[in-house]
């Protein structure tokens, strides 16, 4: 009862994998702890001031070797403990295609969150059970951090970039989101709630959603009413790179460097177009930094990656 | 003039102490004794401020909700706490009281290799602590003493510039005295002191000083770069003109993780003075000792990732400094292991110094196996920015290089003195501290892991268990740092005159009176043994024997 009040639960494989590499840790550190109170306590007492035990010089044994011999084995030891911890995250393996992807906007002092049909949230992430989902995240102000500690997992959101945070939850039920990077005077109110649902139950909450609309549609949209398309289209007159299919393909740049065409270079593609331009083309876009918002820019590279999944699918 | 024939007005030795007793004689004295004591005066001063704000910290924390102080007087606070107890405590701590007191008593010299630079080193750290206490007065400061950016340069409305100020001009203070501890290890040890008969204390000092010339720099440029950005407008770390927030997090914690080291090592060095002290025994294993302490300050270059795991950066960043955060552990368990061993055979008392050395192992364990967890990526994901971290940090410095600290105040008080201190209530004080300790920083291990962020005013009820004992703690522990502050003033006028080796103890600077004479020794002492030559190689100890050391040594000089 006590234990299951001071142990977090765990709402995925992932955070039962990490519960075991802590009660491992945990287990050796309580058993050195241990050892060490042990060996300690009895030579406190054994050789306090005038006891009867013998003293006499160092025994042989105790000298160099000994030394050697803790040292290695205290080295060997933690080396297998960061191997195993490693080998643990590194098996947990790259991204699948066709993760629930949802939005998230971090700002001064709340988390907004998009889900892939365009319904919007506060302070709330609703997610269905089983189902590989991605968080793509970014902030709007200062360095926040999104905190799921059900799921083990944590992930600082930087301005001006995009960080993914991956899991499958396992189990149903409502759990705290924080934010645990300190962001200034309301950060303990940054607080939220994280939603696993059943899949039926998260396709029906969906739907009632207001305001609900495919975001790469929304994307597409604006890639019209912006005047992307005017450059950028098939039919266009200004010479200026295909989209079509360009995320995720390696772009050459005019200065030789040879970029990989993710959402961080699409995102500063259209909000600082001289950074990197590409080989054979002219800088003459204009950038978009003051025209777009965070959530468009991430509806715009949604679009963009949409056409790229219809290309490979043909 | 012959020191051994001055005498001042009352008829007793001229000691350090009595030379002088104008605010003036203190303030222009280039002794290093005596700027011991100005430092020491100094950063209990700013101990006592740093408590006063974490104990107003504690009481918001008993209830869940924010009630006792505003929102942003919280974050004003556990930053003042944070800046405070970092760079005007613990950083200079144990090197500026008792590295300036001793390292040159200990190497058998008259003074510091360069006495003006460490006045004015004194003069750097008062300056810097001016700025910050300026920074307080004006209203504060809230970014936490990390000064994370774009928070710091773009968004706080506190007194960033100013605090920024006071670190890095306290930052010289580090670096001068680093500077003048390596220059007086290399060039003033006596006749006969090699490097592998240096006490432990001084292969400390001297790793120590490395670590705050090497690193320092680092975090001044990157103060220098946030007061520019704030300041000037020169965009480096704001993002939205081209810069990279996280290069601040790579050179403040390229300062700050080993700043640990600079916290723990002198520590280190002092419990390997008092274990075979009151073991009677040579330290077990002294070169591993030694090349333990200098792997520490060298691997604590190359693990300032491990603060990062979750910033961003890269997952084969994130296993190369978990790799190396494990691989610098190795050093500190060698240590643990050793002066456990030291007890083996011995002929242990428990004085108060014995105590506090003592509960430092323990606490140093724990803390050290935290950091193990925090070093293994997955388990850092959930821990780090929670209690966790903060339970992990505080039992290094709290529960490690505080407990040394005191450790240190109470092995050397009748040195600085020449009076002996109250063992019943220094005992007292030494368990109070250990059990107030553990009250306040377990419970911040279980909350953490279960969830419960830092920087938090208010938090979710299910805590609210965990913040209570903490703070119960804190109450305990604040008990227990005041009241050698009471006994230790009483036993400055009160207690019994000190002999020069009450402990009977190894090591040069007990062969001088207690207290000192201003220029320590009447002639260059000559060195023919290691230290810690508690007992022939060949033979075990002999018990210490009841009562003060005769003093022979006084009546032949």
């Amino acid at each position: 009862m006590i234990l299951a009040n001071i142990l977090p639960p765990g709402a995925s494989l992932y955070a039962h994998n990490v519960d075991v590499i802590y009660y491992t840790l945990m287990g050796v550190s309580v058993l050195i702890c241990l050892l060490l109170l042990i060996v300690g306590g009895v030579f406190i007492v054994r050789y306090r001031r005038g006891s009867p035990a013998k003293r006499g010089p160092m025994p042989e044994l105790l000298s160099r070797e000994i030394e050697i011999g803790w040292t290695v084995a205290t080295f060997f030891a933690f080396i297998f403990l960061f191997f195993w911890a490693a080998a643990m995250l590194v098996s947990s393996g790259p991204a699948q295609k066709g993760d629930l992807e949802i939005h998230v906007v971090a700002k001064q002092w709340m988390w907004k969150a998009e889900q892939p049909n365009g319904a919007r949230e506060i302070n709330e992430i609703h997610v269905p059970v089983d189902t590989p989902v991605r968080l793509v995240m970014t902030s709007q102000d200062v360095i926040h951090s999104l905190f799921l500690p059900a799921l083990r997992l944590k992930q600082d959101v930087l301005p001006q970039r995009y960080v993914d945070m991956r899991f499958t939850a396992d189990r149903t039920g409502t759990f705290p989101l924080l934010c645990a990077e300190y962001c200034g005077t309301e950060h303990s109110h940054m607080t939220g709630k994280l939603v696993i649902m059943t899949k039926q139950a998260y396709q029906k909450w969906l739907e009632a959603q207001p305001g609900s609309a495919d975001v790469a549609g929304m994307g597409r949209k604006l890639f019209t009413s912006l005047g992307c398309s005017g450059c950028h289209g098939r039919a266009a007159h200004v010479r200026a790179p295909d989209l079509e299919g360009v995320y995720g393909r390696s772009v050459q740049l005019a200065d030789g460097r040879t970029v990989q065409a993710d959402k961080d270079y699409l995102r500063d593609s259209i909000l600082e177009p001289r950074k990197d331009i590409v080989a054979g083309y002219e800088p003459i876009m204009p950038s978009y930094k003051n025209t777009l918002s965070d959530s468009d820019v991430l509806r715009l590279v949604a679009y963009l990656k949409s056409l790229a999944s219809k290309e490979k699918d043909q | 003039m012959s020191q051994a024939a001055a005498q001042a007005a009352d008829g007793r030795p001229l000691t350090y102490l009595s030379n002088g007793f104008t605010l003036r004689s203190w303030l222009t004295s280039t002794d290093h004794k005596r700027i011991a004591i100005l430092y020491a005066v100094s950063i209990t001063a700013f101990f006592f401020l740093g408590g006063i704000a974490i104990g107003i910290v504690r009481l918001e924390l008993v209830t869940p909700t924010q009630d006792l102080v505003s929102a942003d007087t919280y974050n004003r606070l556990f930053t003042l706490h944070g800046i405070v107890m970092v760079w005007f405590f613990l950083v200079p701590s144990i090197p500026t009281t008792f590295g300036n007191f001793l390292l040159p008593m200990m190497i058998g010299a008259k003074d510091l290799a360069m006495p003006r630079l460490n006045l004015f080193s004194w003069y750097l750290y008062v300056a810097g602590g001016l700025f910050t206490v300026y920074a307080l007065i004006a209203g504060g400061v809230d970014t936490g003493w990390t000064f994370y950016t774009p928070f710091s340069t773009m968004f706080s409305n506190s007194h960033v510039l100013a605090a920024a100020m006071g670190v890095f001009v306290v930052g010289f203070s580090s670096v001068a005295t680093g500077i003048n501890f390596i220059v007086t290890t290399h060039m003033m040890r006596t006749r006969g002191m090699t490097w592998m008969r240096l006490p432990l204390f001084v292969w400390a000092m001297y790793a120590t000083s490395f670590v705050m010339v090497l690193a320092t720099p680092v975090l001044s440029v990157a103060l220098l770069l946030v007061m520019a950005e704030r300041w000037l407008g020169v965009p480096i770390f704001n993002p939205t003109h081209g810069g990279d927030p996280l290069l601040f997090q790579h050179l403040f914690w390229f300062y700050s993780h080993p700043a640990v080291y600079i916290m723990i090592l002198p520590a280190m060095g002092v419990v390997s003075e008092i274990f075979p002290c009151f073991a009677r025994r040579r330290i077990f294993g002294y070169q591993f000792m030694v090349y333990a302490m200098v792997a520490i300050a060298v691997i604590g270059f190359f693990v300032w990732g491990h603060h990062m795991f979750v910033s961003g950066q890269s997952g084969y960043a994130n296993l190369v400094f978990s790799f190396l955060s494990f691989v610098v552990a190795v050093p500190s368990a060698i240590k643990v292991f050793n002066w456990t061993a030291t007890l083996y055979r011995g002929q242990i008392t428990f004085e108060a110094p014995m105590f506090y050395a003592i509960g430092f192992v323990g606490l140093f364990t724990i803390g050290g196996l935290t950091g193990l967890f925090l070093a293994t990526v997955p388990i850092d994901i959930q821990a780090t920015d929670t209690y966790f971290v903060v339970a992990h940090f505080h039992y290094i410095m709290v529960g490690g290089s505080v407990s040394a600290l005191f450790a240190a105040i109470h092995f050397w008080w009748p040195k600085m003195t020449g009076r002996m201190y109250p063992e019943i209530w220094a005992r007292f004080a030494a368990i109070l501290m250990f059990f107030g300790f553990n009250f306040t920083f377990f419970p911040q291990f279980i909350m953490g892991w279960m969830g419960m962020p830092r920087r938090y005013g208010s938090y979710p009820p299910e805590f609210q268990i965990y913040h209570v004992l903490s703070s119960a703690g804190a109450l305990v522990l604040a008990a227990a740092y005041l009241l050698p502050l009471g006994y230790l003033t009483w036993a400055y006028f009160r207690a019994p005159r000190a002999p020069r080796n009450p402990w009977h103890a190894t090591g040069l600077e007990w062969t001088t009176p207690s207290p000192p004479p201003p220029l320590n020794f009447d002639a260059p002492p000559v060195v023919n043994e290691g230290p810690y030559h508690y007992h022939p190689a060949e033979v075990g100890p002999e018990a210490r024997p009841e009562g003060a050391e005769d003093e022979q040594r006084a009546s032949s000089a």
